[in-house]
C-alpha cells in the first residue's frame, strides 16, 4: 500500500510539473501583451521596454520558466487584473460559494441517483426501469446552461416560487463572514431571514448540477446492482429466508455501492472546481464564474493560477478516490505493479 | 502403413466465397441486433435526421438565416415563423436548421482531429514501449489532469474566440483518452502469434502498426468516439454560449441560447428552442453510442 502511495505521489509530482509547463505554454500563446496592458495604451515605447526588463520578459524562455516555477512554488499566483487582488486570495474568497453549491448539488445527486439506480436494477426492464434510464439519459444529454435558463423561466419568472439568480436577496446584508458559507454564517449569527434566502437561492442551481450528477450516479448504481444481484451470496441470503427488502439493502446494496462511491467522489471533486456554465447562468459568485470572467477578459494571472489550482485539486481528488476505493473494497490491493 | 494424405489444395474461389459469406452474416447479425434495440433505432433516426437537415438546409429553411428584418424582431412562433424571430428579426427555425451544419461540422472535425492523433500516439507508445511510451503517457496524464471543459475553455480563450479555435481546443481536450485506449489495446495484441508471425516474415514496425495493430484497435476507438460525440457537442455549445466558440452571426445553437437570454421572460422561444435542438441531438448521439457499444460487443453476438 505505502509503495503504491509513493508511486502515485511520484507520478503526481511529474504531472504537476507538466501542468506548470502547460499553463506556461497557455500564457505564451495568449494573444495579449501583458506589458502593454500594464503600461496602458498611451505609454511610450521606452516605458514598455523598461517594464519588459523589470518583469524579466527580455530573458530567454527557460529563465522565464524557471522564475515562473519558483514563483508558483512560493504559492505566489500573481495579481488578478479583474480585481487587483492576489489570485490566491480571490480564490479563497470565491471558493465558499462554490463549496456550498457543490455540496447541495451532490446531495441532490445522491438522494435521487442511488434510489433510482437501485429501483431500476431491482425492477429490471419494467416501466419504472425504462423511466429511470430515460431520466438519466436526459441528465447526461442536457446542456446545463439551457436547463438553468428553462428552470429560471418556469420557477422564477412564470411561477415566482423561487428567487432570482444570485446568492442572496439584494435587500439583505451578508452575515459577518466566518467561513464564507452563507448557510453556516447566518445560522451562527441567528439571522434566519438570510438563512432562508440563501437556502431558496440554492435550490435551482443545486438542482441543475444535481440532475446532471444524478444521471451518472444512477447509471453506475444500476449496473453494479445488477451485477451483485446475480451473485451466489445474494441467492444464499434469499434461500435462508431473508425478506427481499433486507436482501437488497443489507446484502446487495452494500457491495454495489463501492463503485458508486467512486463516481460520487469524482463528481463532487468536479463540482468543487466550480461549474463555469451553471455559475454564469445563476450569477453565482463562485470559482466557476470567476474563472469564466478571467477567460473572457484574458486575465492572464487568474487563468494560469486558477487553472493550476483546478488541475491540482482534480489530481488530488482522483488520488483520494482511488485510495477510498481500495479501503472500501478489501479485495483490491495496490501492492502489486 | 502410413499413407501421406496431402492437405487439400487451397481453393481460392471457395475461400473467397466463404469469407464473403461470413462478412454477409456479420452484417445480417448487426442488422438484427440493431433492429432489436429500439432506443438505438431512435438514436439512428435522430442522427440521420440531423444529417439530412444539414444536407438539405437550403430547402428546409423558410427564410435566409442571416437576413435581419428589424421590423419583424421578436415575433412569437406563428405560421410564417414557426419558431419565431430573434432580436434582429431573423427567423429562428431557419437558423436552427442551418445550425445543424455547424454542429455536425464541429463534431466531425473534432473526431477527425482527435481520434487519429490519439490512435497514432497510443499505438506508437504501446508498440514501441520504453522511454517514448513513458514520455507520451506522462504527457497524456498532464492533459487528463485538467477537467475537460476547463481545458477546452482555457485553450479556446488562449487561441482566441472563433469556431475553428473551438474545434482545436476541444480536440486538444479529447485526444488523451483515445491515446490511452489505443495503447491498452495495442499492449493486448502486440505479442499475439499472428503479430509475431508478421515480425518473423520481416515486416517493419511501421507496417505492423499501421496494417495489423491499427485495425484491431479500431472498434473500441469507434465505440469511445460515438459515446464522446454528445460531450463534444455539449462542450462546443457551452463555448458558444460563453462567447468563446462560434461568433455572431453564425447560427450556432449555444450562441443562440446565449443571445436569447435577455429576452427570456417575454420571448422565451429565442433561447429555449435552439437549446432543445442541442438536447435532442446529444440524446441521439448518446443513444447511438450506447447501441454501437452493445452491437460491437462480441458477447452480445453469441446470443
Amino acid at each position: 500500500m505505502s509503495r503504491y502511495l509513493l508511486r502515485r505521489l511520484v507520478t503526481l509530482t511529474i504531472t504537476l510539473f507538466g501542468i506548470m509547463v502547460m499553463t506556461f505554454f497557455i500564457s505564451l500563446v495568449i494573444p495579449l501583451d501583458p506589458l502593454a496592458a500594464l503600461a496602458g495604451p498611451q505609454a511610450p515605447q521606452e516605458t514598455v521596454e523598461r517594464l519588459r526588463t523589470l518583469y524579466g520578459f527580455d530573458q530567454p524562455l527557460y529563465v522565464q520558466f524557471g522564475r515562473y516555477v519558483a514563483r508558483l512554488a512560493r504559492g505566489d499566483l500573481g495579481v488578478s487584473f479583474q480585481t487587483s487582488r492576489p489570485v490566491f486570495q480571490d480564490i479563497l474568497k470565491f471558493f465558499p460559494a462554490t463549496l456550498e453549491l457543490a455540496t447541495f448539488a451532490i446531495l441532490v445527486g445522491v438522494a435521487l441517483g442511488i434510489p433510482l439506480g437501485v429501483l431500476s436494477a431491482v425492477y429490471r426492464n419494467s416501466l419504472l426501469d425504462q423511466f429511470c434510464r430515460l431520466l438519466s439519459l436526459i441528465g447526461v444529454s442536457t446542456p446545463v446552461f439551457w436547463l438553468g435558463l428553462v428552470l429560471l423561466l418556469i420557477f422564477y419568472f412564470k411561477l415566482g416560487w423561487l428567487p432570482e439568480p444570485g446568492r442572496l436577496n439584494i435587500m439583505l446584508l451578508e452575515p459577518p463572514r466566518i467561513t464564507g458559507v452563507l448557510l453556516f454564517d447566518s445560522a451562527v449569527a441567528r439571522d434566519w431571514e438570510v438563512f432562508g434566502s440563501a437556502l431558496a437561492h440554492l435550490v435551482l442551481p443545486a438542482s441543475v448540477l444535481g440532475l446532471v450528477g444524478m444521471a451518472g450516479i444512477a447509471r453506475i448504481t444500476r449496473s453494479s446492482m445488477l451485477e451483485v444481484l446475480s451473485q451466489e451470496y445474494v441467492k444464499t441470503a434469499r434461500i435462508k429466508g431473508l425478506g427481499e427488502f433486507l436482501v437488497i439493502t443489507r446484502h446487495a446494496l452494500r457491495n454495489a455501492l463501492v463503485p458508486t462511491v467512486t463516481v460520487v467522489g469524482l463528481t463532487y471533486g468536479g463540482l468543487l472546481e466550480g461549474s463555469v456554465l451553471t455559475e454564469t447562468i445563476f450569477s453565482w459568485p463562485g470559482l466557476g464564474r470567476y474563472m469564466a470572467n478571467a477567460f473572457l477578459t484574458l486575465d492572464l494571472n487568474t487563468i494560469v493560477g486558477g487553472t493550476i489550482l483546478v488541475a491540482f485539486t482534480f489530481c488530488v481528488v482522483n488520488l483520494l478516490v482511488d485510495l477510498l476505493y481500495a479501503f472500501l473494497n478489501p479485495k483490491i490491493t495496490y501492492t502489486e505493479s | 502403413m502410413i499413407t501421406e494424405s496431402a492437405p487439400p489444395a487451397l481453393d481460392l474461389t471457395e475461400a473467397r466465397r466463404r469469407r464473403a459469406e461470413a462478412r454477409w452474416r456479420y452484417l445480417e447479425d448487426t442488422y438484427v441486433l440493431w433492429r432489436r434495440n429500439r432506443l438505438m433505432v431512435l438514436g439512428t433516426a435522430i442522427i440521420l435526421g440531423l444529417i439530412l437537415i444539414a444536407a438539405l438546409a437550403p430547402l428546409l429553411a423558410t427564410h435566409n438565416p442571416y437576413e435581419q428584418i428589424l421590423n419583424d424582431r421578436l415575433f412569437g412562433p406563428s405560421a410564417t415563423h414557426c419558431f419565431g424571430t430573434d432580436s434582429l428579426g431573423r427567423d429562428i427555425f431557419s437558423r436552427v436548421v442551418y445550425g445543424a451544419r455547424v454542429t455536425l461540422t464541429i463534431a466531425l472535425l473534432v473526431a477527425a482531429i482527435s481520434t487519429p492523433l490519439g490512435m497514432l500516439i497510443g499505438i506508437v507508445a504501446g508498440y514501441l514501449g520504453g522511454v517514448l511510451d513513458e514520455i507520451l503517457m506522462r504527457l497524456a496524464d498532464v492533459f487528463l489532469a485538467f477537467p475537460r471543459l476547463i481545458l477546452a475553455i482555457a485553450f479556446a480563450a488562449a487561441l482566441g474566440p472563433g469556431v475553428e479555435n473551438a474545434i482545436i481546443a476541444i480536440a486538444i481536450a479529447h485526444w488523451p483518452s483515445y491515446a490511452r485506449l489505443a495503447r491498452a489495446e495495442t499492449l493486448n495484441v502486440k505479442n499475439n502469434d499472428y503479430i509475431q508471425a508478421m515480425r518473423v516474415l520481416g515486416a517493419g514496425k511501421a507496417r505492423i502498426m499501421a496494417g495489423h495493430i491499427l485495425p484491431l484497435t479500431l472498434s473500441s476507438i469507434i465505440v469511445r468516439m460515438s459515446l464522446d460525440m454528445g460531450t463534444i457537442i455539449l462542450t462546443a455549445a457551452g463555448l458558444g454560449f460563453l462567447g468563446l466558440g462560434a461568433q455572431p452571426p453564425m447560427p450556432e445553437w449555444g450562441l443562440m441560447v446565449s443571445d436569447g437570454r435577455q429576452f427570456l421572460v417575454d420571448q422565451w422561444w429565442v433561447s429555449t428552442l435552439p437549446g432543445l435542438a442541442i438536447l435532442v441531438v446529444v440524446m441521439g448521439f448518446n443513444l447511438l453510442g450506447d447501441g454501437i457499444r452493445d452491437v460491437l460487443d462480441p458477447r452480445q453476438r453469441q446470443a
